[in-house]
């Protein structure tokens, strides 16, 4: 769905939306208000007292300046006389100095316990560990002790609130200076390389939640997104297995799998029980169990792969996947084998 | 029109120029000598001169100049973003506009103007004849236009792709290691880097000469603490910028020789820090954005007291707030890193130095308060944008104060909350501001009134495309919305708030055009000004408007913060009461 | 700017009388401008201490350079001497002090060339080798320049005073030119501090 601007001038297909929109439409805003994991929700605390105090400040400040201004303005009829020259009072500087210091006092101590919640929560022996590491501009994710690598989506098991089985991100950076936020789960953390970082999440409600790169990662910063899709332990574990199988060879596609191991293709991107074992772009062993292809910038279709996989640009543009160029027959065969990654 | 009052010549100092005096007529004469010199000479003199005052108009023109650009620029920008996948530019294209916008809006527009408006009032405020190096003052300006046509030449002298320009597109404050020659090859991080280190060198001139100025060039019985307001926040934002321009300029000398002889200051390949480079230009990103907010604290400071015909109230406690937030503000920096990873500590820290920072801010606000109450306001033109300043100010700080709680920084860094709390602080308070101080000192530079029918459609006008733009964006910010992105994908729930920022921001565009408007008629055809329309009480309102070369006939004397107050209520002077 | 007459005679010189000289000021913003422009030099290397992945290190290469320190900390003590042999009023003697000076300060930009010489030819130590040799060489590099900046305004006054220019009336701003000297001589103090003590 490509809009027009200017006066009707059709537009450069990447303004299309990719079928991103319906798809979104269909998840709840990513709004920092709405929080379904503990650090989400400790957060949401905090800022709601902020929010009270500053708020609680601006009318009572705000009152008074708009009554002052409407109070004391110059009337028509007014003499020329200067009103009385007060050059400043001790007792009232003294109080509107005391108060303020008493207000960030307060929030100060708030502060600090929130932090320690947050950042020196302890981790527990079983949880989870996922290896996040920022691409310009993708995601790929580790997980060392399932034996699983994959790109963009998340998966993580739902936690309880009484018992909880938090997952802890352990966060690095394969080039430039990246973030990691989606917003209902927990504050952003910045992804950067030479320094390791961790975060960690216990999503309480089931469910799809949207995010994306929070630090300027250069050209695709925008479309660096962020997917995580939280499942019972049961589901959970039940796609972690079939992650961890290679896929199985369809004997159909095997056209399209000589042509993807004889292109660059290999170069960058690993497909397990091939001969690609490139780690330049994202695993694709099991790209068809993902909803989005793109890092989020399109629906995981054949068609969209197809346009991608011809020419990454026309979806986002400088996009560092070169344009692969295939000729007809080629780029419809190896569409057809990716299709066989499930 | 209030006219010109005669004052009381006392009889043994002689210091003021009256009304139909001696010197007046040849301050008037000289003025009118002036306009029938051809036009070729005319701007020779613009371009060799040295005087502080024409120096400061250049800065403060040149700088408007900028304004429009990168608004221009921001207009651009939030065209492409009224609408998911807008397509209208690229996102090449739109990461160099939103790195060029924020570049040259601190440095080309803000510095500029507000360091131009000190560069004119500081010697007049204080009686002197110019600046202590008026040959430095010449050389930082010239060094400051070159530096930013530098930054804009950047658009047509690089290698950027398809033969486009490369302006640089790394965001304003530049992070390595995406600015190191791997990420960034091509000049166009290099122009950026130059031109901004051209530019700091003439504001630490400017800096220099304002300090040496205001220790060494005050007239007989203007003590410390007798200077306006205006200029003692003249002297703190000096000082604060010798500190903290410093550290900009070396993180960019680091950066330079990363990308020229192959040093590894912020190589992460090597084992250098990415987030050093975040420290360095915090330490100078921090205490700058109070470098352009504390002039405007001083312009409120002279503009509100007199359109409410009182004193400031409490001039030592404002001078104290001031050099309190000027010293405070070093040790917030890293308030804009509370998501890098900082251990628990460091972050408890920087959160209460920033809330801290907040106390001595209030104070500000609490004393125009206690200035305006009681007083009798005149509601011009001038005013209107200052009260719009105090309220906006207000929440600006407020939402600084939200940020300032970091784990709500952690959701709300890098995010359309934080670029609309900067924007209130940068447009709402900071460009009211500067509007306000153009139509109080206009006068005085041109001797011709601005319009107040044209001034008063400038004033609602932006102020409503304000915010509309500004409100709306704290939501989307806090919808997940994040900043440095060219495009957003439908059916997330930010679509209608762009679109009803983007609306804001044609009409603030348009508010703009009718300032340009107004000047440009009101210094053909605006209403004479005579030496002191306003009925004010500093010194530059003694002397002719515009002010004749040498400032004053006689050097002033003075007796009190309010010398004007003194002589026009000779029976109830300030000096009693200080 | 000339100095106050001994005695005030109008109120408007007594006070002119209170205000400082504007270039001593000036110079004084100056010194605190570059003491910050410095002091981040100096935190980049204590910073990078111990974190170079590869050689060379400190204490393979580097070695103090005691004479270089003494020859420039004693053209301070001879710029005073020639400041003070110009208030009063010996031209001759102030010319001494001040040649003297500049052969010092030119010492000690010989030795440091020397050094680097040794450093980067026989050590294999450059900018680009590592953390260290990038931090070593910009810290010590920027002192350098600072030293050379000030050699050439040194050897402007030398010119002026053998062309004869040079008379009492020059005091100030010769004597700002001096808190410049003084300046560059105490960021070595530091350098030295930071490259040769805490750094090896």
């Amino acid at each position: 769905m490509t809009i027009a601007v200017l006066g009707g001038a059709p537009v450069a297909a990447w303004a299309g939306d990719w079928g991103m929109g319906e798809s979104n439409a269909k998840i709840p805003p990513s709004s920092i208000f709405n929080p379904v994991s503990t650090p989400a929700r400790e957060i949401d605390t905090v800022a709601f007292f902020a929010i009270a105090i500053t708020a609680t400040i601006f009318l009572i400040v705000a009152s008074l300046l708009a009554y002052s201004v409407l109070r004391f303005r110059a009337r028509p009829g007014d003499d020329s006389r200067e009103p009385a020259q007060v050059y400043g009072s001790n007792p009232i500087e003294f109080a509107w100095t005391t108060v303020p210091i008493i207000i960030v006092f307060v929030l100060i101590l708030v502060t600090a316990r929130t932090i320690y919640m947050i950042q020196a929560a302890p981790r527990p022996p079983g949880a989870l560990s996922v290896q996040v590491i920022g691409h310009q501009w993708w995601w790929e994710f580790r997980y060392p002790a399932l034996g699983i690598v994959t790109a963009n989506e998340l998966h993580v098991p739902l936690s309880d609130r009484h018992s909880p089985t938090p997952t802890f991100l352990d966060l690095e950076s394969a080039d430039v200076a990246h973030s990691f936020w989606v917003p209902r789960l927990a504050g952003k953390t910045d992804v950067i390389p030479n320094k390791k970082n961790s975060m960690w999440i216990d999503p309480q409600v089931a469910g799809t939640y949207l995010g994306q790169c929070g630090e300027y990662c250069g050209t695709e910063h925008a479309m660096m997104l962020l997917r995580v899709i939280v499942e019972p332990r049961a589901d959970f574990e039940r796609w972690a297995a079939a992650q961890k199988n290679p896929p199985v060879l369809d004997a159909a596609a095997s056209h399209g799998r000589i042509v993807f191991e004889s292109t660059a293709c290999v170069n960058c991107h690993t497909i397990r029980g091939t001969a690609a074992d490139g780690r330049f772009g994202p695993d694709l062993t099991h790209l068809m169990a993902r909803e989005t292809i793109g890092a989020g910038v399109a629906m995981n279709t054949p068609a969209h792969l197809k346009i991608w996989v011809n020419d990454p640009s026309q979806m986002k543009p400088g996009a560092l996947m070169p344009a692969m160029n295939l000729g007809g027959k080629d780029l419809d065969d190896l569409v057809a084998y990716l299709a066989t990654l499930r | 029109m209030i006219s010109s009052p005669t004052w009381q010549r006392s009889a043994e100092r002689g210091e003021l120029i009256m009304a139909g005096s001696i010197e007046h007529e040849i301050a008037l004469g000289r003025a009118r000598e002036l306009e029938s010199v051809p036009i070729l000479e005319k701007l020779h003199e613009w371009v060799v001169t040295v005087d502080h005052k024409r120096l400061g108009l250049m800065y403060i023109c040149g700088g408007l100049l900028f304004f429009v650009v990168a608004g221009m620029q921001a207009v651009t920008m939030r065209l492409q973003l009224a609408m998911p996948n807008a397509g209208l530019v690229p996102p090449e294209v739109f990461n160099r506009l939103l790195t060029m916008h924020g570049t040259a809006m601190i440095f080309l527009v803000g510095m500029p103007i507000l360091t131009g408006f000190f560069n004119y009032l500081v010697p007049l405020m204080i009686g002197a004849r110019d600046l202590a190096f008026p040959r430095l003052n010449a050389f930082g300006f010239w060094l400051w236009l070159f530096g930013g046509l530098l930054l804009y030449f950047s658009y047509v002298a690089g290698d950027g792709l398809s033969g486009a320009g490369s302006a640089p597109d790394v965001g304003w404050f530049a992070y390595a290691p995406l600015t190191e020659r791997a990420f960034s090859r091509g000049n166009s991080t290099d122009y950026w880097i130059l031109s901004i280190l051209l530019t700091s060198v003439g504001s630490t001139a400017t800096a220099i000469n304002l300090i040496a100025t205001t220790f060494s060039m005050r007239c007989e019985g203007m003590t410390l603490g007798k200077m306006p307001v205006l200029v003692w926040l003249s002297l703190v934002v000096s000082f604060m910028m010798l500190f903290a321009l410093a550290p900009l300029s070396a993180a960019q000398v680091m950066l330079l020789l990363d990308r020229f002889v192959g040093a590894h200051f912020f190589d992460t390949q090597a084992g250098g820090s990415a987030v050093l480079w975040q420290h360095f230009f915090w330490i100078f990103g921090h205490p700058e954005v109070y470098i352009l907010v504390i002039p405007v604290f001083a312009f409120a400071s002279e503009i509100i007291p007199v359109f409410s015909r009182k004193v400031i109230f409490g001039y030592a406690v404002m001078v104290a707030a001031s050099c309190a937030i000027a010293f405070i503000s070093f040790s917030v920096w890293a308030h804009h890193m509370f998501a890098v990873g900082m251990t628990p500590a460091g972050n408890a820290f920087f959160a209460t130095s920033t809330m801290l920072v907040g106390v001595p801010t209030g104070i500000k606000i609490f004393n125009w308060l206690g200035t305006i109450w009681g007083g009798k306001l005149r509601l011009k033109v001038p005013m209107l944008f200052c009260i719009a300043f105090l309220f906006q100010f207000l929440i600006a700080g407020l939402t600084g104060i939200m940020l300032g709680v970091a784990p709500f920084d952690w959701q709300l860094t890098d995010t359309y909350f934080v670029v609309a709390h900067f924007h209130y602080v940068l447009v709402g308070a900071i460009i009211f501001m500067i509007f306000a101080a153009i139509y109080y000192w206009f006068p005085k530079a041109t001797g011709r009134m601005l319009s107040e029918r044209l001034g008063k459609w400038h004033f609602w006008l932006f102020l409503i495309g304000f915010h509309l733009t500004f409100d709306t964006l704290h939501f989307a910010g806090m919808k997940g919305m994040p900043r440095r992105i060219y495009t957003y994908q439908p059916g997330r729930g930010l679509d209608t708030l762009n679109l009803i920022a983007s609306v804001g921001a044609i009409l603030q565009a348009v508010a703009v055009l009718i300032l340009m408007i107004n000047i440009v008629k009101s210094l053909r055809s605006g209403e004479l000004a005579g030496d002191d329309p306003w009925d004010a009480w500093t010194l530059e309102w003694s002397t002719t408007s515009p002010p004749p070369e040498y400032n004053f006939a006689a050097a002033p004397v003075v007796r009190s913060r309010r010398p004007l107050w003194d002589m026009k209520h000779p029976e109830d002077p300030d000096w009693r009461y200080e | 700017m000339a100095a106050a007459p001994a005695i005030a005679s109008t109120p408007a010189l007594a006070w002119k009388a209170t205000l400082p000289y504007c270039g001593r000021v000036g110079v004084m913003a100056l010194i605190l401008t570059e003491s910050a422009f410095f002091s981040i030099f100096v935190v980049a290397y204590i910073f990078y201490i111990g974190k170079s992945l590869t050689g060379p290190y400190p204490k393979d290469v580097l070695s103090p350079p005691i004479v270089n320190t003494i020859c420039l900390l004693s053209s301070s003590l001879t710029i005073v001497l020639a400041v003070r042999a110009l208030h009063s009023g010996s031209i001759r003697t102030f010319g001494i002090w001040w040649l003297a000076t500049f052969a010092l300060g030119l010492e000690f930009l010989a030795g440091t060339a020397m050094e680097w010489h040794r450093l980067i030819y026989r050590e294999g130590l450059t900018i680009g080798t590592n953390l260290f040799g990038t931090t070593y060489y910009s810290l010590v590099g920027l002192h350098a320049l600072h030293v050379t900046i000030g050699l050439i305004l040194i050897l402007v006054v030398m010119i002026f005073t053998v062309m004869g220019y040079m008379d009492r009336r020059h005091i100030e701003r010769t004597d700002v030119l001096s808190w410049y000297w003084h300046f560059v001589d105490a960021v070595w103090i530091v350098v030295f501090t930071t490259v040769y003590v805490i750094g090896r």
